[in-house]
């Protein structure tokens, strides 16, 4: 017989703190916190159990509007503050939220690291191609050529691709989403929650201040259908707005091709997500607009594998189990002793 | 035994032995043995092990040089001893570096068969010193003995049908064994150790077994040991004891604390000489519910434990100066956080990759200061390694009952040195109370931010209702914990957490001396210089000075009754292994003109230096 927790109906207001949200109005940051209050009270985990935690950048103020436990801590240090948090209480759904300057460039190795344990977080990193916080520096996912207040002849540092980054660290779960796409990002954030492992979200974010219309492509009603490619598990790689385009491998590379003319639905390569190699999700991750290709969004992939905070506490409990909870006096007392009478 | 003459024996109070050879020849683990059979035997026991930087030096050079000194005697001592006894040298380098530290008419034994061609150029000899005119010389200084123990021991582990190479690394149980008869200790303990540790190697095992007999039965038969030694027992308080070494009675110090809290221990750290025995020995206990977590670097070790503190954990990370470096922005924001951890730092020689298997006090200023902003963090020191295992759980309590960072600093020569240490009964230990603010309905906000008598603000977990907050590095707003940009309320919080840690000193005992309550000199200390300090003034007021030793266990805050204690002596001296920074503190403090003694060579001080330091200050 099983009984039902009834959990207290919580709504997005619920996890709304009393702090007033100061981003700039028009900020991408905002539709993506309406999100995740909306997608909070569908988890079914209570708001004591959740706590976010940021490092420094626009995106890392966020968890001050949440109402759960929360840390803003310092840049790019999140994951590793997270990882102490969750190692000691693996219940605790934890969030990291960062941002393309805290997440790849100071906190590059954290990140990493945090990827490749698979430790049980969701890793929301909001790219907006530019400093924000500190008015309008280029950042590590800026387009080569960018003028920025520090590149004023243009960007020469060639880019990272956030997903491209998780994937190489085979990371479980790696999905792509956009601010202003709502529908998508809210159910993103969700398959998210509920995977076990390291999620990592990219989501395309515009910082209409510093580097307005960054996504344009991505995002215009009238060449979305065509820039952008929505993955579907199973299903074959299909774009534009008559959805009479698609995805093909030729050798190792990808090419798109136009259906019909001899091409059907069955030429083109399907999307696995749940494939255990990551090279397609990586080939995937390389699709940018810039060499004419659309560029993914949804679920690139979704593994289980053995996660580090289960991990570190499966050693305690078999110790436990093989050597019996440790004594100190019989540790003190361990080895040589003498006794001075 | 056999049953040879036996030899006269003369009784001494105490000695100095060194073992020293190459990295390669297991002169670490003779001088562990020693140490283990000398204080089983009763003796009171303090070591020195030295070893150099690089792993694999290259072989017989005397960059490669690793030697261990053990210091036993029948009183109580408090240093591995400032002059050697009985030197062992493996091979010509060892010989050289080490030589300088014998006294004269001490022991020298050398392994004859080192010292061939090869050898004597490796150590950059031109001629041979244990030959001819050279010998001569030695001679008159020291009593030499040349013993082929490469030849020996090979003759000794025959039977087990070893290489030559395996057979030549049986060298250091012939050498222990040659020591052991010279100063009259039992084979058994090191007997035990070799089943131990090679018991599932027989041959291996049977071989150490032969090399260790084979140099006793030297000792014993050769004529030119004529004499062997005997050092009585020590009159050590009643007591179970065991030798315990800096590193690992940190970590029991730190596991203890743990189960008087009730917590789980969590220790976050990148490796780094010399404090990676901590998380070596943490590993080893996961059954005491420990999570050692080995961070991509030190920043992620730091900042894991400030997740693992806010998450309800005995927080600890541990370092040495250039990992201590890299946490310092983590330091702030702990700080700012107000959330106990324990920070570590086993001081080496610095700036920079300076002397990673040195010792030095020169991370002082660091722990103080070395943070931006006014980020006051609690410092205190360990002096000898059974004494990490009592500041282990001192540096926890004060963190739990002030909400803070706190920083405990040891250092290489505590952490790597040894010492007798009375076992203590877990259940006689003082209880470390931690208390969290429980679950509430959620109808009234919940304030992070309150303060309790002692400024301590509520240690709220996540994970329990109604107490959903949020902490960041942000300057916070008094009592709800929000971001404040507020001039008032920054300074309020400034003065706060200041006025918190200053308030540390009214919880501290009184700072108390080893001589008399006034006089002519007060020789100050901290730290891991305590041994020389405290044998260097006891042998002065031997000498008939007015001398008495304070030493600090607490740096920040300092004692509250420091000033006036000095005030009681016309002259105050600090010896530090640095050039000079508690002293600067302190003099900054008090207005006191404290007179420095300062020594920066990777090396701790002799008892005869600072007795020297004391009659020049005295006059
Ligand atoms: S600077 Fe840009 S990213 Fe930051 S809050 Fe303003 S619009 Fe958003």
């Amino acid at each position: 017989m099983s009984v039902e927790m009834s959990l207290p109906v919580l709504t997005d207001k619920d996890f709304a703190s009393d702090q007033d949200v100061r981003w700039c109005p028009g900020c991408g940051d905002y539709s993506i916190l309406a999100q995740m209050k909306k997608v909070m009270p569908t988890l079914g985990i209570p708001r004591e159990k959740i706590v976010f935690i940021s490092g420094i950048g626009c995106s890392s103020r966020f968890p001050y509007y949440m109402n759960t436990y929360g840390m803003h801590t310092i840049h790019g240090r999140a994951p590793a503050v997270a990882t102490g948090l969750k190692t000691v209480q693996p219940d605790l759904m934890v969030w990291v939220i960062t941002g393309d300057g805290d997440g790849l460039s100071i906190g590059g190795n954290h990140l990493m690291h945090c990827i490749r344990r698979n430790m049980d977080l969701n890793i929301v990193l909001f790219n907006n191609r530019i400093y924000g916080l500190t008015k309008g520096q280029y950042s590590p996912t800026s387009p080569l050529g960018k003028r920025t207040k520090s590149t004023p002849m243009g960007a020469i540092d060639n880019p990272l691709h956030p997903l491209s980054i998780a994937i190489g660290a085979e990371a479980t779960f790696v999905a792509r989403s956009i601010d202003t796409n709502i529908k998508h990002l809210g159910a993103t954030l969700k398959r998210a929650a509920e995977h076990s492992g390291t999620s990592f979200i990219e989501v395309y974010q515009n910082c209409n201040v510093f580097n307005d219309g960054a996504w344009d492509y991505a995002k215009d009603r009238n060449t979305k259908a065509d820039t952008t490619l929505e993955l579907e598990h199973g299903k074959p790689l299909i774009f534009g707005k008559d959805r009479d385009k698609g995805i093909r491998l030729n050798g190792l590379e990808p090419e798109v091709v136009q259906l019909g003319k001899g091409i059907t639905e069955d030429d083109l390569l399907f999307h696995d997500e749940k494939a255990l190699e990551p090279s397609l999700a990586y080939l995937l991750s390389r699709m940018r607009y810039e060499d004419g290709f659309p560029e993914p969004i949804g679920v690139f992939r979704s593994v289980d594998a053995p996660r580090y905070d289960e991990l570190v506490n499966d050693q305690i409990a078999l110790a436990t189990k093989e050597q019996g909870p440790g004594e100190l006096d019989k540790l003190y007392g361990s080895g040589e002793t003498w006794t001075v009478a | 035994m056999s049953t040879v003459a036996e030899k006269p024996t003369t009784e001494l109070n105490e000695a100095t032995v060194r073992f020293c050879g190459d990295s390669g020849d297991g002169m670490q683990l003779a001088g562990t043995q020693f140490t283990t059979t000398s204080a089983l035997v009763g003796n009171d026991v303090a070591t020195f092990p030295d070893f150099p930087a690089e792993i694999r030096a290259p072989r017989g050079t005397k960059a490669g040089v690793s030697g261990f000194q053990v210091h036993f005697s029948s009183n109580e001592i408090y240093t591995p001893g400032d002059v050697v006894d009985a030197l062992v040298a493996m091979n010509p380098a060892a010989f050289v570096t080490n030589i300088g530290d014998l006294r004269d008419g001490g022991i020298l034994i050398v392994n004859e068969s080192g010292f061939d061609k090869k050898g004597l150029e490796l150590a950059g000899l031109d001629g041979n010193p244990i030959e001819e005119v050279a010998l001569h010389q030695l001679e008159q200084k020291y009593k030499v003995y040349k013993v082929d123990m490469t030849k020996l021991t090979r003759d000794a582990v025959k039977e087990f049908g070893m290489g030559v190479k395996e057979a030549d690394r049986c060298r250091n149980f012939f050498a222990m064994g040659l020591v052991f008869w010279v100063y009259g200790r039992p084979l058994e303990p090191t007997l035990r150790f070799i089943e131990a540790k090679f018991g599932k190697k027989p041959e291996v095992a049977g071989a150490n077994r032969a090399a260790l007999m084979a140099g006793y039965n030297y000792g014993e038969t050769v004529e030119a040991f004529d004499t062997q030694f005997h050092i009585p027992k020590a009159e050590l308080k009643p007591g179970k004891y065991r030798s315990i070494m800096g590193n690992t009675a940190l970590s029991w110090g730190l596991m203890t604390a743990a189960k008087l809290s009730e917590k789980r221990l969590f220790l976050g750290a990148y490796p780094i000489t010399p404090a990676s025995d901590i998380l070596h020995e943490l590993c080893k206990h996961k059954n005491f519910d420990i999570v050692t977590f080995q961070a991509e670097d030190e920043i992620a070790a730091m900042t894991a434990t400030i997740g693992a503190a806010f998450a309800g954990a005995m927080s600890i990370t541990a370092s040495s100066g250039p990992g201590i470096a890299l946490k310092g922005e983590a330091f702030g924001l702990a700080v700012i956080m107000e959330l106990p951890m324990v920070v570590i730092n086993v001081q080496r020689g610095g700036p920079s990759t300076g002397l990673p298997t040195k010792t030095e006090q020169s991370d002082l200023y660091q722990a103080v200061y070395g943070r931006n902003g006014e980020c006051p963090m609690p410092v205190i020191a360990a002096r000898s390694p059974g004494d990490c295992f009592e500041v282990a759980q001192e540096a926890w309590r004060l963190a739990v009952r002030y909400m803070t960072p706190v920083m405990l600093l040891t250092d290489g020569y505590i952490a790597n040195g040894s010492e007798p240490w009375r076992i203590p009964q877990f259940a006689d230990l003082p209880k470390i109370p931690v208390t969290h603010p429980e679950a509430t309905d959620g109808s009234e906000q919940f304030l992070p931010y309150t303060r309790d008598e002692r400024l301590a603000r509520p240690w709220a977990l996540p994970g329990t209702p109604g107490l959903e907050h949020r902490l960041g590095g942000l300057e916070k707003q008094d009592r709800t914990g929000n971001v404040s940009y507020d001039p008032e309320n920054h300074q309020h919080m400034i003065d706060t957490r200041a006025a918190k840690v200053a308030n540390i000193a009214e919880d501290i005992p009184l700072q108390t001396v080893d001589g008399p309550d006034e006089g002519d000199l007060l020789v100050m200390s901290w730290g891991g210089t305590y041994g020389s300090c405290l044998s260097a003034t006891r042998l002065a007021r031997k000498h008939g000075k007015s001398v008495a030793h304070a030493h600090l266990r607490y740096i920040n805050p300092l004692p509250r009754n420091l000033a006036e204690l000095m005030g009681r002596y016309k002259k105050v001296l600090m010896p530090e292994l640095n050039s000079g920074q508690l002293r600067t503190i302190i003099r900054d403090k008090y207005l006191v003109d404290v007179i420095g003694f300062n020594k920066m060579q990777g090396r701790p001080f002799t008892v005869a230096e600072l007795v020297e330091k004391i009659s020049e200050v005295t006059g």
